[in-house]
């Protein structure tokens, strides 16, 4: 709701006005909450002091909904309704998701994403993601004792765009208003840079439980700029839990494991891979469900050996980085290592040896994203003070593309672009009296569309009949801060447009988000008290003033009749804040909003005229 | 100034070729520091529309402008003197022999896996590069012969390309 807050660029609206802003580490598997309270990022811990959430969602038949470590505890117990590492489902569809027939879940395969079956029935990878973030948001509210302004939410720089917007989508169903979706690493290079006042290229590995990420930023005074990013969204402790089961099955020649069985093995490869962080050896030694005993240990050489594939696998991305940085390894001045799969010694000896200098281990690798995004937050709801004044440059990790003749991809945004940013291409009809385009939108490196992720598709009709090759059709690009991308296509030939506007999507329809919406406010029964009420009229009255502070400001922006307009709400509003309807006064608001939406863009506009015209002249 | 404003009224620099790199960087972040839609982001639609396409347009121009190949288009188009690459491929003899050895020398380095060569060619193409940004600058700021400038931003355009197909084949060999 509008601009019409706003003081002047760069000054904070309402310095008394503390709002409750947060950032969320959405992980493969564990997530966090943390906020920046009197000027110190913390991270908010559950009513017996954990800090991490794991994300495990076990759903039971009664409708109950349980999240975290109770969850956890059950994986074994329920296998099938316990879902744990949802992240890797984000945007994926069933073809996309490695080693399916060793997870004990039953997928059904939807276009664009896979759902899960349940006790509860079918679950989108969105869902569950959202009764994580849900709980986040509880306990946020809880500990800060209000309901929050705004969340940044941490992505894998290497998420593609149905990636990222699955996790938007998660956000919305929670009932988080995201302020901002910031790539993890770039989250780790913020909460790590301001800790130790930084200049210089910078290096951030990030090795999750199922995301790979490399960052390549340069920190100058007040700027992080990202030069380039690369990674694998489908890599991370999460397969090397995998390669201690495989060898664990092999080691005890036992069959194919059940379900319980299953779960029980990786639980355990789990643990034995974090006592390798620590130790030399490891002993398993467990009873399966049949009768059969495992005993064996594991040795961290052996360990090493057998997971050294997995390491160099992230390497690769990590040279595509610095090449596409225009950097060598000697020019990064520091490595800063995140995530908890960088604990492993032999993770942290191949980053050493690849950059030559060892790492940088000095903030906890599990919530240094979380305090990153949390400091984001903090800036991004309007909470800054001046010597917090800090900017942000991001970029596109994959180039986007258009389908061409014979199945290639025609790049229209080369990746590693930095963001927001904007690209068109002209393209003609090949047949004559063609009166319809298809447009199919890629993304990817790859030349074959086939090679690339497809993000959408959809036709431009309209197209007036003439002699193939006359018709021009310009297709734009616009990709936002959060690194989300929509498209238009408009035939300019003639005097007559055709326009469509698509955001991509992976097949979750917006009336089934508006639908997982509702069942959300099901769950949490909206507060229509008093409370409410009075919190209407103070936003009714502040934004009143606001209102006409800005028309005395900038008044001439408007011609008589908008003005009128304007100013007829702005009655109407009063009149609401009066009485003692609270849906009436949210009403009256939304339709504030409305009426200056385009007086808001004009104050804005000459806001930043401004700014820049007085930047030309500090600078002559 | 304004949406239409060209790049170098924009970035506050003298319309020419010649440019100090680190000056164009430092006024990228100035200029975002004031319109980024992060320094706007609890103000509402409108706001974030309006930054975003201010944003968008001064990364747009930062990338012509840091791009001595995409600056010198720029300028010539700027002047009335568009490079049009599509229907200008009239090269000298001279300079289209150069291209088919350096094509060949990469097909060869890239069949053989010869990374050494693939860096010997780099150095050619980098030599190449520096040596006709010199020339732009004097074709752009000294005689101010845009179409001697287009015809140079064109060759220019071909070392461009066996550039990224030599960093592909960079790419190929290392994975």
């Amino acid at each position: 709701m509008a601009l019409l807050q706003i003081a002047e660029p760069g000054e904070s609206t309402a310095p008394h006005q503390h709002r409750l802003a947060v950032g969320i580490d959405l992980g493969t598997t564990n997530s966090l909450v943390a906020t920046v309270r009197n000027s110190v990022p913390v991270v908010l811990t559950d009513d017996k002091g954990r800090a991490l959430l794991p994300s495990v969602v076990r759903y039971f038949a009664d409708g109950r909904t349980v999240v975290g470590h109770a969850a956890q505890a059950a994986q074994a117990q329920d296998p099938r309704n316990t879902i744990a590492s949802v992240k890797r489902f984000m945007g994926r569809g069933l073809a996309d998701v490695a080693h399916v027939e060793s997870m004990p879940y039953v997928f059904e395969d939807a276009p664009g994403m896979v759902r899960l079956r349940t006790a509860q029935g079918a679950k989108s990878p969105v869902e569950v993601s959202a009764d994580i973030l849900r709980t986040l948001r509880e306990r946020a509210e809880a500990s800060l004792g209000g309901p929050l302004t705004g969340a940044v939410i941490t992505v894998p720089a290497y998420f593609d765009d149905a990636q990222r917007q699955a996790t938007k989508d998660a956000a919305r169903v929670a009932g988080l208003e995201v302020l901002r979706l910031l790539n993890e690493p770039t989250a780790a290079a913020i909460a790590y840079g301001l800790d130790n006042a930084s200049e210089g290229i910078y290096a951030v590995y990030d090795l999750g439980g199922g995301t790979f990420d490399i960052s390549i930023l340069k920190l100058s005074r007040g700027v992080f700029e990202v030069l380039a990013t690369s990674g694998d969204a489908a890599l991370g402790g999460d397969d090397f839990d995998h390669r201690v089961y495989c060898w664990l099955i092999e080691a005890s020649r036992i069959g194919p494991p059940g379900l319980e069985d299953m779960r029980t093995l990786y639980m355990e490869a789990r643990r034995a891979k974090e006592v390798l962080s620590a130790q030399d050896a490891v002993h398993i030694g467990l009873k399966l469900s049949g009768g059969e005993e495992i005993d064996v240990t594991l040795t961290r050489d052996a360990f090493a050996d057998m997971t050294k594939k997995l390491v160099d696998k992230t390497l690769a991305p990590t040279r595509k980085a610095l090449r596409d940085a225009g950097l060598s390894p000697e020019e990064v001045k520091g490595v800063v290592m995140v995530g908890g799969a960088t604990r492993m010694p032999h993770v942290q000896r191949a980053v050493g040896e690849f950059f030559g200098q060892e790492p940088l281990t000095n903030l906890d690798p599990d919530k240094v994203v979380a305090i990153g995004a949390a400091i984001q937050a903090n800036v991004l709801a309007g909470n800054r003070s001046a010597d917090e004044d800090w900017l942000l440059l991001d970029v596109i990790p994959l180039s986007l593309g258009l389908e061409t003749m014979g199945g290639l991809v025609e790049k229209i945004i080369p990746r590693n672009s930095t963001i927001p940013t904007a690209r068109a291409q002209e393209f003609t009809t090949f047949k004559d009296g063609q009166t319809a385009m298809a447009i199919h939108v890629v993304q990817g490196e790859r030349e074959r569309v086939s090679d690339c992720r497809s993000l959408a598709r959809f036709e431009l009709r309209g197209i007036p009949p003439m002699v193939a090759g006359a018709a021009r059709i310009r297709v734009s690009f616009q990709v936002d801060a959060d690194g989300l991308l929509s498209v238009s296509a408009r035939e300019m030939g003639t005097g007559i447009e055709a326009r469509i506007e698509v955001k991509p999507s992976y097949g979750l329809g917006d009336d089934e988000v508006t639908r997982m919406l509702r069942e959300g406010f099901e769950h949490a029964q909206e507060d229509m008290s008093a409370r409410a009420l009075a919190e209407q009229r103070v936003e009714a009255q502040r934004l009143g003033e606001a209102t006409r502070a800005a028309l005395a400001a900038d008044g001439d922006l408007l011609d008589p009749a908008e003005r009128a307009a304007i100013d007829a709400v702005l009655v109407d509003l009063a009149k609401a804040a009066a009485a003692e309807d609270t849906p009436a006064i949210k009403k009256a608001i939304d339709a504030l909003g409305r009426s200056t939406d385009e007086f808001a863009a004009r104050r804005m506009n000459r806001s930043i005229q401004r700014a820049l015209a007085g930047r030309s002249v500090e600078s002559l | 100034m304004n949406l239409q404003s060209n790049d170098f009224e924009l970035f506050g620099l003298a319309q020419q070729f010649a440019q100090d790199r680190s000056v164009l960087d430092a006024r990228w972040k100035e200029l975002q520091r004031e319109a980024h839609p992060d320094k706007f982001a609890a103000q509402g639609a409108a706001a974030q529309r309006v930054a975003m396409q201010w944003s968008v347009r001064i990364n747009e121009a930062y990338q012509r402008l840091k791009d001595p190949l995409k600056r010198a288009a720029y300028l010539c188009e700027l002047n009335g003197v568009p490079v049009n690459a599509e229907n200008n491929t009239a090269m000298p003899a001279e300079f289209l022999m150069q291209q088919m050895e350096w094509r060949e020398a990469l097909d060869e380095a890239r069949d053989a896996r010869d990374v050494d060569a693939l860096d010997a060619l780099a150095r050619n193409l980098r030599q190449a590069r520096r040596d006709a940004e010199t020339l732009l600058a004097r074709q752009l700021d000294v005689d101010h012969d845009k179409a001697a400038a287009a015809a140079t931003v064109r060759r220019m355009m071909f070392i461009a390309k066996l550039g990224e197909d030599l960093a592909e084949a960079h790419e190929t060999l290392e994975n």
